[in-house]
């Protein structure tokens, strides 16, 4: 019993910082507005770019414009939810250069749910709303025939994809506690990883599909669960199984990446100023 | 008070020492000031160069796809020239992260900055360019480098080109000066600028030729042409990445090099006018 109270008392606390954070966003009433709607049209602009490889082409790596927009659909909704929940953690490397961390250790709350609350900003649920809507219409023209497992699949994919984007974000973040000045070094795999799940990874080649694809896991987000949702065999020869694995592998990345945050937090040493 | 100070601290100054040496010691500070950054610099090198492989892999499946020698008035070298330099380019204009006006404007120091005897936006142009030349041999080489290992690169068939570029990236590093000192300078009337540095990071992003060559929508032409009359965005990537892998006759790219100065002065003289109209902000806000 004490210890439900207890994790009931913390949410109090992290419903309060996050109250806190929302009501301040808000306070500035022009900025915010603005703020709201440009978050809003992020996932169009990132659309307009894919579509307009399609004035010049009708197809991309074998793929028509409805097959790769179900993939950006599938990439958008899956790193903005990531984004909403944990994308500030990259503001990690400023507390870290500032000395600011120091302060969050020693308050008795989780760090990782500390920072996530301290700089949540609700303005972020434009893009997802926008992400849905794009999904939704990709999915709805690309003649998909529907099975039970692709409608499981058309949630568990991007729910997948968001616990595989939030393991980056978190990843990627902790390389902070080491390198102090580590500037835009993880925008490469969380932007990048945006960047590279909304095309098929028949565009890519090469010793960069490999590490991308497959050894980082990036394939799974947006181009393996639009081939099951499709129904279409894998033109690089991988299993149709593969197709479904998504949500192994996002978990698999959870683990590593909570791994590597813990191991992060432990050896932090404070910049001192 | 303010306003009236920072006139008359401006108009004595040019008496008492030279600008131009003012000036060139701006610049050389603002280079020195990067290379200070080598951890950041690095970083945003690694960024830029998984963006050049990504960014190149499709536009070269597009032009692939097209399934024509020539899309949209590039050849695939050109293509891969034009996305490696573009991603170098980013560092050089330097389109996202600058906050340095923005900052002192939300502290309060930029009282002090209205007090010195060089203009803002002299000062800060004359830091930037600096910036731009430290980002030149480094945030640009790097990529153009990797770039050429990995992929067939278009090399200029003209020598003129290579002068042609330098003075096209520098016009772009100060078209984009311009906005990202604007884009600051609304922290005077608002104090929370993020939501117009995000119109900002779109309209930069998508409209300047970093997501994809702008001619690929050639086949509205009204919009190509508006967006490169009407907007500045063309002008500051767009144009040097089309100078350099040279889509179009010397001619044209003068007449793209020349529509580059146009929106720098026009982006400059907005600068000046309002940072004169802050200046009197300021005071109603107390200074």
């Amino acid at each position: 019993m004490a210890d439900l109270s207890e994790a009931t008392r913390r949410l109090g606390i992290y419903r309060r910082l996050l109250g806190a954070q929302v009501r301040s966003h808000s306070s500035y009433r022009a900025s915010f507005g603005l703020d709201l709607t440009a978050n809003a049209l992020m996932p169009l602009l990132d659309v307009a770019a894919v579509l307009a490889m399609f004035r010049v082409t009708k197809t991309l790596g074998g793929f028509n414009a409805f097959e790769v927009v179900v993939m950006f659909g599938f990439s958008a909704t899956a790193f903005t939810l990531a984004d909403l929940a944990v994308g500030n953690i990259e503001r990690i490397r400023f507390y870290v250069r500032q000395g600011t961390l120091d302060a969050v250790l020693i308050r008795p709350l989780s760090v990782l749910g500390q920072l996530l609350t301290l700089d949540f900003t609700i303005r972020r649920v434009g893009r997802l709303v926008v992400a849905l809507a794009v999904l939704g219409f990709a999915v709805s023209r690309a003649n998909i025939v529907w099975t039970p497992g692709r409608m499981i699949m058309l949630i568990a994919g991007p729910l997948s994809g968001a616990v595989f984007f939030s393991a980056i974000f978190v990843g990627t973040a902790t390389v902070a506690f080491w390198w102090i000045d580590s500037g835009e070094f993880a925008n490469g795999f969380t932007y990048g990883g945006k960047d590279f799940t909304s095309y098929p990874i028949t565009v890519y080649s090469g010793l960069f599909r490999r590490v991308f694809a497959y050894s980082l896991g990036f394939a799974f987000v947006g181009y393996y669960p639009s081939l099951a949702l499709l129904g279409r065999a894998d033109p690089l020869g991988l299993p149709a199984w593969v197709s479904w694995s998504s949500p192994l592998v996002a978990l698999a990345t959870a683990v590593v990446a909570s791994v590597v945050w813990r191991f992060g937090v432990r050896h932090y040493r404070s910049t001192g100023s | 008070m303010i306003a009236d100070l920072a006139t008359s601290a401006r108009r004595s100054a040019g008496r008492q020492y030279p600008r131009t040496r003012t000036i060139a010691a701006l610049v050389v500070a603002g280079f020195r000031r990067y290379t200070t950054y080598r951890q950041a610099t690095a970083a945003s090198i690694f960024t830029n160069t998984v963006f050049g492989y990504l960014r190149c892999y499709v536009l070269l499946a597009a032009a692939a796809g097209s399934g024509l020698a020539v899309t949209a008035g590039y050849t695939p070298q050109q293509l891969a020239t034009y996305c490696w330099a573009s991603q170098g380019l980013i560092g050089v204009v330097m389109i996202w992260g600058w906050t340095d006006l923005g900052d002192r404007i939300r502290s309060g120091d930029i009282v002090a900055d209205l007090l010195r005897p060089v203009h803002p936006v002299t000062s800060y142009l004359a830091i930037d360019l600096g910036r731009a030349g430290h980002a030149s041999l480094t945030r640009f080489v790097v990529p153009m480098v990797v770039g050429a290992i990995s992929f067939d690169l278009h090399t200029p068939q003209r020598f003129a080109t290579y002068p042609l570029f330098a003075l096209s990236a520098l016009l772009g590093v100060v078209v984009c000066f311009g906005c990202r000192y604007l884009v600051n300078a609304a922290g005077f009337w608002l104090l929370d600028v993020r939501g117009v540095n995000l119109v900002w990071l779109f309209g930069s992003s998508l409209l300047a030729g970093l997501a994809f060559p702008l001619h690929f929508l050639s086949e509205w032409p009204w919009l190509v042409t508006g967006l490169w009359v009407l907007t500045p965005f063309p002008s500051i990537l767009q144009a040097p990445l089309d100078v350099l892998v040279e889509r179009g006759s010397v001619g044209q790219l003068l007449g793209v090099v020349a529509g580059q100065a146009a929106w720098a002065g026009v982006m400059l003289g907005i600068c000046w006018y309002v940072q004169r109209r802050a200046d009197r902000k300021l005071v109603i806000q107390g200074g």
